[in-house]
């Protein structure tokens, strides 16, 4: 495969002011992943201020409910700042910290990601600003006073559809205006090499500490694991240590919004086509001329009209399977895992819980399946209570 | 359809001016009147913007025309028509300007087969560095369409690598960041001019920021062409239909400042 590459997918598709700091980017990661101070402090940071390792908790009530295989949830709303997106942002501030780089910059859709980066940034001593769509700082409102308190600046991003993909945009406009002191933070697995690889092997951590776990608990591998899928950053995470385990079937699970047939939906594996945005190859919702689709979901998170490369690729060669998980069903989920275990998750989180709910009876008792708990519901109370009605002032 | 002029022959008559026009903005029959009017007004070659949904390199300016263009229902295949009747009143140097997606999904050979059929010279792909370019340079060459290359401030050590297999001409990117119009460029673009002129013989025009006569006499005087986008574009946005007047003065304004000695 060529370098930045999943078969066909990935790239550097950059304006041109970008391609000499990707390659520098490329060549100190390639040095501090192997530097052994950078990786124990890396360690340190990850036990000591993350809280890992996640618990790999066992759902019995659950498990009773559906009566069919074990179902575990990977706890990664328990780690600090609520979900998963710490588990990079840890690792590519004090990465670029260590490229002398003494500015953070970052794009947010739900604001989980902003969060976190606004965080490492304060506890590293970094300065930090978040780019944000217009419309997300509204529904989000609690997130952005969150790192306002962090002491990052946030910049509503006004142009375009005002949300997730244009705070992409931004970003990359604002990084391509200022990298000497400045390295952009991309939350997830996309963008140009040697993001998507970058931002996988910080979130692989998941898979590594589930696999043992696991082994652990059960003596043997699960049947399944599953996460949610937006630009797929927790999903890659979960997957990356099971993908050379054949008998492990790895599920993406993508926002339907309003379901795949309306034109309100975010799925882009189910209902995209190849192409070339946000700096990679891979597969996007688009119309007939390559514009770039408006994208739907009750859940911020999910709500990108792309994919990350290396999961376009699992797809194409048929090592992981993605499905369609509608709005009704995560808000069901998210309320069921509520009553159940007690565990208000990110509305994000609940597509992976409302497929498993659909899966596991399916499997036989005597297995398991692992559910990335990406994040935690705080910030969803007040969207899932509009959803039903009900007015909450937030 | 008249035979075209070269790119070559836009920068054979001294210093060359290229104005930039985002295709649809505010409609595609404006566009056509637009480009007529600053061929007559002087220009030597004009790039053709193909709008975009996500231009992440453009400034506020050229993404509100791309939001324009795509609104008034601008399509790939309505942009090949304008230019297919615009041939029947111009031979001049035309290049297309936009991001790979919709040329990506268009199908390279479809898009360059159009190209070279309604007369288009080269393309500008903004996303597409030097590392990618086998995504379509050959399918473009194979049709005679120039995939035209950038360099930026931060170029440094790749200047060599990318001038030394430039066509057409060479954009030089004046500043960091995105398009739009800027007070003052502070890059030491004669370096990079010198390090380009060691590589290759291929003409340089430097573009992004370029708004006064004052900055285009200064930046003629490093290269052959001074390239104009969003002061261009911004008098659309002002004017609208009626925006044609505008357009002829300022290009006028721009080509006599290009040309002065």
């Amino acid at each position: 495969m060529r370098k930045g590459r999943f078969g066909e997918f990935g790239g550097q598709y950059v304006p041109e002011t970008l391609m000499n700091e990707l390659i520098r980017l490329e060549e100190a990661y390639q040095y501090y992943k192997n530097d052994p101070v950078f990786v124990a402090e890396l360690d340190a940071l990850m036990k000591g201020y993350a809280g890992r390792p996640s618990l790999l908790y066992p759902a019995e009530k659950m498990t009773a409910d559906l009566g069919g295989a074990k179902v575990y949830l990977k706890r990664e709303d328990l780690n600090h700042t609520g979900a998963h997106k710490i588990n990079n942002c840890l690792g590519q501030v004090l990465l670029a910290k260590k490229m002398g780089k003494t500015r953070v910059i970052a794009e947010t859709g739900a604001g989980q990601h902003g969060v976190a980066t606004a965080t490492v940034a304060a506890l590293l001593g970094m300065e930090c600003e978040v780019f944000m769509g217009a419309i997300d700082c509204e529904r989000q409102r609690l997130n952005v006073y969150r790192m306002e308190l962090l002491g990052a600046k946030v910049h509503p991003v006004e142009s375009g559809t005002r949300v997730l993909k244009d705070a992409v945009n931004e970003t990359m406009r604002e990084w391509a205006g200022r990298v000497d002191d400045t390295h952009y933070v991309l939350g997830s697995v996309m963008g140009p090499h040697p993001f998507p690889t970058i931002v996988r092997d910080f979130q692989s951590v998941i898979s590594r500490e589930a696999r043992e776990q696991i082994l652990d608990l059960e003596g043997e591998l699960p049947a399944a694991v599953l996460a949610c899928v937006g630009g797929g950053s927790n999903a890659i995470g979960m997957f990356y240590h099971f993908i050379g385990d054949s008998g492990v079937r790895l599920i993406g699970c993508e926002a339907a919004g309003e379901g795949i047939d309306t034109d309100r939906h975010a799925a882009t594996i189910a209902r995209g086509s190849t192409g070339v945005f946000h700096g990679m190859k891979s597969l996007f919702c688009q119309n007939e001329y390559g514009q770039i689709a408006e994208v739907y979901s009750i859940s911020a998170g999910l709500d990108y009209p792309g994919i990350g490369p290396e999961h376009a690729w699992l797809h194409e060669t048929g090592r992981a399977e993605y499905v369609p998980v509608t709005d009704e069903e995560a808000v069901e989920a998210f309320e069921y895992l509520a009553r159940t275990e007690g565990i208000i998750c990110a509305i994000e989180s609940a597509h992976a819980v409302a497929y498993a709910r659909k899966l596991v009876p399916t499997l036989p008792k005597d297995r398991s399946v692992i559910i990335c708990l990406s994040g935690r519901g705080d910030k969803d109370v007040a969207a899932i209570a509009r959803y039903r009605g009900i007015n909450l002032h937030d | 359809m008249k035979k075209v002029r070269t790119i070559r022959d836009a920068f054979d008559h001294g210093k060359a001016f290229i104005p930039f026009i985002t295709a649809g903005d505010p409609d595609l029959e404006s566009t056509r009147r637009f480009i007529l009017a600053m061929e007559e007004a002087g220009a030597d070659l004009i790039e053709i913007g193909i709008p975009f949904s996500d231009p992440i390199a453009e400034g506020i300016v050229i993404q509100e025309a791309d939001i324009r263009a795509l609104a008034s229902g601008t399509t790939t295949d309505r942009i090949f028509d304008m230019v297919a009747d615009l041939r029947r009143d111009t031979d001049m140097p035309l290049v297309f300007m936009g991001y790979l997606n919709p040329v990506f999904y268009y199908g390279y050979e479809r898009f360059f087969t159009r190209c070279e059929e309604v007369g288009i010279s080269g393309v500008i792909i903004p996303d597409l560095p030097f590392e990618e370019k086998g995504e379509c340079a050959e399918t473009a060459a194979a049709h005679g369409v120039d995939v035209i290359s950038m360099i930026a401030p931060t170029s440094e050590d790749r200047i060599r690598m990318i001038a030394g297999e430039a066509k057409g001409f060479l954009y030089v990117v004046s500043s960091m960041g995105v398009t739009g119009v800027r007070s003052e460029i502070r890059t030491d673009l004669a370096s990079i001019i010198a390090a380009i002129r060691q590589a290759t013989e291929v003409p340089a025009g430097i573009g992004f920021g370029i708004n006064t006569p004052q900055q285009a006499a200064e930046m003629a005087q490093l290269a052959d062409a001074v390239i104009v986008g969003s002061a261009i574009v911004r008098l659309i946005a002002e004017h609208g239909r009626e925006a044609e007047p505008f357009i002829r003065d300022y290009v006028q304004s721009m080509k006599k400042a290009v040309s002065r000695r």
